[in-house]
C-alpha cells in the first residue's frame, strides 16, 4: 500500500459520509506496447458508492483500478476525482487506499499499531490519532483485539484489519482488488458481507474487483461488466442479471449460467418463442431457475413464494442427471435438439435420471439476442 | 478397476499429527476429499502417490500392500493444480510420455493409445501443437490424458481445477466425470471447493485437523451432517446455529431460544439433558410477511442479491440467522418479518461435542438420498459408512 500524506480532514468523525467523493473516468486507454489492455473506457463512480469491475481475467478491470489509483499511467483519457484532474498526479497524492488480496499487515505490530501506521506521517496525532484508531477498531468490531498481533487473528479478521488500515485516514476513494480470494468459501461470504456493511456505515466510495460473479451480485451497488478492455455494461445487480446488454454478460453473470438454445429447437419443443419488431431472434436465453417440473395436474411446481408469469405448454424432456449443489439440485435435460441446465430448489419428486418428464418454462423470462449478441 | 484401501494410516510431522487414524476404501468410484487448508487432504493424497511416508498404518492397492513402495512402484498417476507439461514437446509427445517407460507396448499401440486419449479429452486436433500455443483448458485436458494414458490402477487429483475460470471449470468438471465413469478408474479427487465437490463425487470424505468426519454420497452428507463441522462446512451461506433450551412439556418438546419459542415438535422421544445447539439451513427457513401472534419475528439487515436467491440477514433475538429466499421475494433493509422453523428440518448438535443427535426426519424421498445419485451397487454409499 502507497504512504500518503493526507489533507488535513475538517472532520474527525469516521462515520460521517462525504458529498464529495466522486470519480470520472473518461476515455481512458491503456496500451502495453502492441498489446490494448483497456480501451477507451468511461465510468462515472458516485460519491459514496461501492462499483464493481467484474469480468474475466484479461479483461482489463484490474488496470483500471491501478490506473485510476494512479499505480499505472494511462496511455490516454482522463481520471477526475470530483472536479479535480488527477490523471498526472502520482499515487500518493490521490488520497486513494488500496486493500490486496494479500493482507499485508506488519507481523510485529499489534492490531492498534498496523492501524495506527497510516496516520504517522498526517497532523493527526496524540488522543486524536488514538480516537480514531479506537473509533474504526470499534466500527470493524475488534475493538477486542486491538493489543493482539496478526498472527493470531483469523484469515477474515486480518482482512478486517486491513480495511481498518486502508480506512483509518478516511481516503477520497477506496481500491479493492479481489480481497477476499485468499479467504477460504465460507469466510468469504461472511466476510464480504461485514465489508458492505462496513461501507455503507462509512460512505466511502469503493471501487472493488473481482471475477467471482457471485461476490459482485452480493456487494455492489453497481456492477461494470468488462471483457477484452471494455465495459459491456453497467448497471445494478438487478440490471446486469434480469435485463443483461448482450450475450456475455447474461452468461457471466448467474451461476449455473444461462442456457443458449438455438430458436429452432426451442420451437420444436413447442415452445412459443417471442419475437421482435427486430426480425426473429439468433438466440434464445433461459436462465436454469425459469425451468420448473410440472406437478400431478400438469402445472409448474416452482415451490415456495415463486410466481411463473407466463407458463409454456408442458415440454417433455429426458432428465440426464440431477446434481445436489447443497441448497438447489442442478438438472441437466435434453431433448427437441437442446440440452438445458434447469435449477431447482427441492429435489423433483418423481423425476429421476434416465426418465422423461413434463417441464414448463417461463415465456416471460426468455431473452432473445440477435446475431451481433445484443439483446433484442 | 482396483480397490484402494486406507488403513489406519497416520501421519506425524515433528510434533505435529497431520492425518490420524485414517481408514477408507474406494473401488473404481469417484472418491472426493474436501476439508479447510490444513486438514490433512492433500497429505492423505500424497501418501496414497508415495510421496509421503505413512507414519503408521497401511496402504493396500488390490490386497497388497504398497504402503513401503517408492511412487514408481505404484501403479498411480497424478495431477496437480498446475500442468507441469514439457514445454518443449508437442501435445503427442507430452501425453505419450507417460507410455515411454511401459515396454510392454509395442510403438504402434503406443500412438494408438495416445490417440485413443485424445479422443477422449476432444484434443485430436491439437495432438501436434506447441504446448505453449494452447489455452488453460487445453493445457488441463493435455495435463489429465498424460496422467491416464498408461492405465493407471489409481487416478489421484490434487485441485486441478482451480487454475480455470468458472466456465471452464464447470466444463471440465463434467467431462473429468465422463471420462472417469467410463475408464472405471479409481479416483481420489481433492479440493477444498464445495460445489465441485458436491458435484463430482460419487462419495464425499470431509476431512478436519487430520480426521476423517464423515464419508458418504454428498446428498446424505449435506442432508444429515453427523456433526457440527461437517454441517458447517458443507453449505453456502453456511447453516445457522444458535443455542437452545430444550423443554418438555405434555407430550411435546419445545425448542426455546431466550425462553421464546422457536420449535414445538411432538415425536421427539430422545432425552436431552444435555446443553444443545440448533442448527438450520439458510434455505429451510422461510420468511412470513404476515406472522402470527407468537410467531418468531426478525429484522432485516442485509439483503444480498444473487440472481437465482437472496441471502437475507436476519437479527433475531440479538442473533444473525441467514435465510435464502427466491430472489422474487424483496424483503428491505428494516423491515420486520417472520420466520418458520419447519420441525422436519431441524438439526441438533451436541454442544460440548458437537455430534448430531437430530437430524431431518426420514421421509419417502430419503430412499433415494440415501443411495445417492450415480453410486455403483456399492455397500458404504450412505453416510453411515463411517460409522463402521
Amino acid at each position: 500500500m502507497a504512504e500518503q500524506r493526507r489533507k488535513p480532514s475538517e472532520s474527525s468523525s469516521l462515520s460521517e459520509s462525504s458529498a464529495s467523493g466522486a470519480v470520472h473516468v473518461d476515455g481512458l486507454t491503456k496500451q502495453y506496447d502492441d498489446v490494448v489492455a483497456v480501451s477507451d473506457l468511461d465510468l462515472h463512480v458516485e460519491p459514496g458508492e461501492l462499483l464493481v469491475l467484474l469480468g474475466p481475467s484479461g479483461c482489463g478491470k484490474t488496470t483500471t483500478l491501478r490506473s485510476i489509483a494512479g499505480l499505472e499511467h494511462v496511455t490516454d483519457g482522463t481520471i477526475h476525482f470530483d472536479d479535480e484532474d488527477v490523471t498526472r498526479q502520482a499515487p500518493q497524492r490521490r488520497d486513494v487506499a488500496m486493500v490486496f488480496q494479500s493482507y499485508a499487515l506488519y507481523p510485529h505490530k499489534t492490531v492498534r499499531g498496523n492501524l495506527q501506521f497510516p496516520l504517522r506521517k498526517t497532523d493527526i496525532s496524540g488522543t486524536e490519532a488514538t480516537e480514531r484508531v479506537e473509533e474504526i477498531a470499534e466500527l470493524l468490531e475488534m475493538e477486542t483485539h486491538l493489543d493482539t498481533r496478526p498472527a493470531q487473528l483469523s484469515g477474515g479478521q486480518r482482512q478486517r484489519v486491513a480495511v481498518g488500515r486502508a480506512l483509518v485516514r478516511q481516503p477520497h476513494l477506496l481500491c479493492m482488488d479481489e480481497p477476499l480470494s485468499n479467504l477460504d468459501a465460507k469466510l468469504r461470504v461472511e466476510t464480504r458481507s461485514e465489508l458492505r456493511q462496513l461501507q455503507q456505515r462509512l460512505g466511502i466510495t469503493t471501487i472493488y474487483v473481482t471475477h467471482d460473479q457471485e461476490e459482485a451480485m452480493s456487494i455492489a451497488d453497481r456492477i461494470a461488466v468488462m471483457n477484452d478492455g471494455r465495459i459491456e455494461q453497467v448497471g445494478t445487480p438487478e440490471d446486469v442479471y434480469e435485463r443483461p446488454a448482450n450475450e456475455f454478460v447474461a452468461s457471466f453473470v448467474g451461476d449455473p449460467p444461462m442456457n443458449f438454445c438455438d430458436p429452432d429447437d426451442v420451437q420444436a419443443a413447442g415452445i412459443e418463442t417471442p419475437q421482435s419488431a427486430a426480425g426473429s431472434p439468433d438466440t434464445i436465453g433461459i436462465r436454469p431457475e425459469y425451468i420448473y417440473p410440472t406437478d400431478s395436474r400438469g402445472e409448474p411446481a416452482a415451490g415456495d413464494r415463486v410466481e411463473v408469469d407466463r407458463p409454456s405448454d408442458p415440454v417433455v424432456l429426458t432428465v440426464e442427471l440431477i446434481e445436489p449443489v447443497g441448497r438447489a439440485y442442478e438438472i441437466q435435460l435434453t431433448g427437441h435438439g437442446l440440452d438445458l441446465v434447469a435449477r431447482l430448489r427441492t429435489r423433483p419428486d418423481d423425476v429421476t435420471e434416465g426418465d422423461s418428464s413434463e417441464f414448463v418454462f417461463d415465456l416471460d423470462r426468455l431473452t432473445t439476442f440477435n446475431d451481433a449478441g445484443e439483446v433484442v | 478397476m482396483s480397490e484402494l484401501r486406507l488403513e489406519n494410516v497416520r501421519k506425524e510431522f515433528g510434533s505435529e499429527t497431520a492425518v490420524s487414524e485414517l481408514s477408507l476404501t474406494a473401488d473404481g468410484d469417484l472418491l472426493v476429499l474436501v476439508g479447510p487448508s490444513g486438514c490433512g487432504k492433500s497429505t492423505t493424497l500424497r501418501m496414497i502417490a508415495g510421496l509421503e511416508q505413512p507414519t503408521d498404518g497401511k496402504i493396500f492397492i488390490d490386497g497388497e500392500d504398497v504402503t513401503r513402495r517408492s511412487p514408481s512402484g505404484r501403479s498411480i498417476a497424478m495431477v496437480f493444480q498446475n500442468y507441469a507439461l514439457y514445454r518443449t514437446m508437442n501435445v503427442r509427445k507430452n501425453i505419450g510420455y507417460g507410455l515411454k517407460h511401459s515396454s510392454a507396448l509395442s510403438k504402434s499401440e503406443r500412438i494408438e493409445k495416445v490417440e485413443e486419449i485424445a479422443e477422449m479429452f476432444g484434443i485430436s486436433e491439437l495432438l501436434d501443437r506447441e504446448v505453449s500455443a494452447l489455452s488453460g483448458g487445453q493445457k488441463q485436458r493435455v495435463a489429465l490424458g498424460r496422467a491416464l494414458v498408461r492405465d493407471p490402477d489409481v487416478f489421484l487429483l490434487d485441485e486441478p481445477l482451480s487454475s480455470l475460470d468458472a466456465k471452464l471449470r464447470s466444463q471440465m468438471r463434467t467431462e473429468l466425470q465422463r471420462i472417469q465413469q467410463e475408464l472405471g478408474v479409481t479416483t481420489i479427487y481433492v479440493t477444498h471447493d464445495q460445489k465441485e465437490a458436491m458435484t463430482m463425487s460419487d462419495r464425499l470424505a470431509v476431512m478436519n485437523d487430520g480426521e476423517l468426519q464423515q464419508i458418504g454420497s454428498p446428498e446424505a452428507t449435506y442432508v444429515r451432517p453427523e456433526n457440527r463441522f461437517v454441517a458447517s462446512f458443507l453449505g453456502s451461506p453456511a447453516m445457522n446455529f444458535l443455542d437452545i433450551d430444550v423443554e418438555r412439556r405434555n407430550g411435546h418438546t419445545r425448542y426455546l431460544l431466550d425462553s421464546h419459542e422457536l420449535v414445538r415438535v411432538s415425536d421427539d422421544t430422545q432425552a436431552i439433558d444435555r446443553p444443545i445447539q440448533l442448527g438450520i439451513r439458510p434455505e429451510d427457513l422461510t420468511l412470513l410477511d404476515d406472522p402470527d401472534d407468537g410467531a418468531t419475528t426478525g429484522t432485516v439487515r442485509h439483503v444480498e442479491y444473487q440472481g437465482n436467491d437472496s441471502f437475507v440477514r436476519l437479527e433475531v433475538n440479538g442473533r444473525i440467522v441467514t435465510c435464502v429466499v427466491p430472489a422474487s421475494v424483496r424483503p428491505r433493509q428494516g423491515d420486520s418479518v417472520g420466520l418458520n422453523f419447519p420441525p422436519d428440518q431441524i438439526h441438533l448438535f451436541d454442544m460440548d461435542a458437537g455430534d448430531a443427535i437430530r437430524s431431518p426426519s426420514v421421509d419417502a424421498s430419503d430412499t433415494r438420498i440415501e443411495t445417492g445419485p450415480s453410486t455403483t451397487e456399492g455397500n458404504e454409499t450412505d453416510s453411515r459408512g463411517a460409522n463402521r
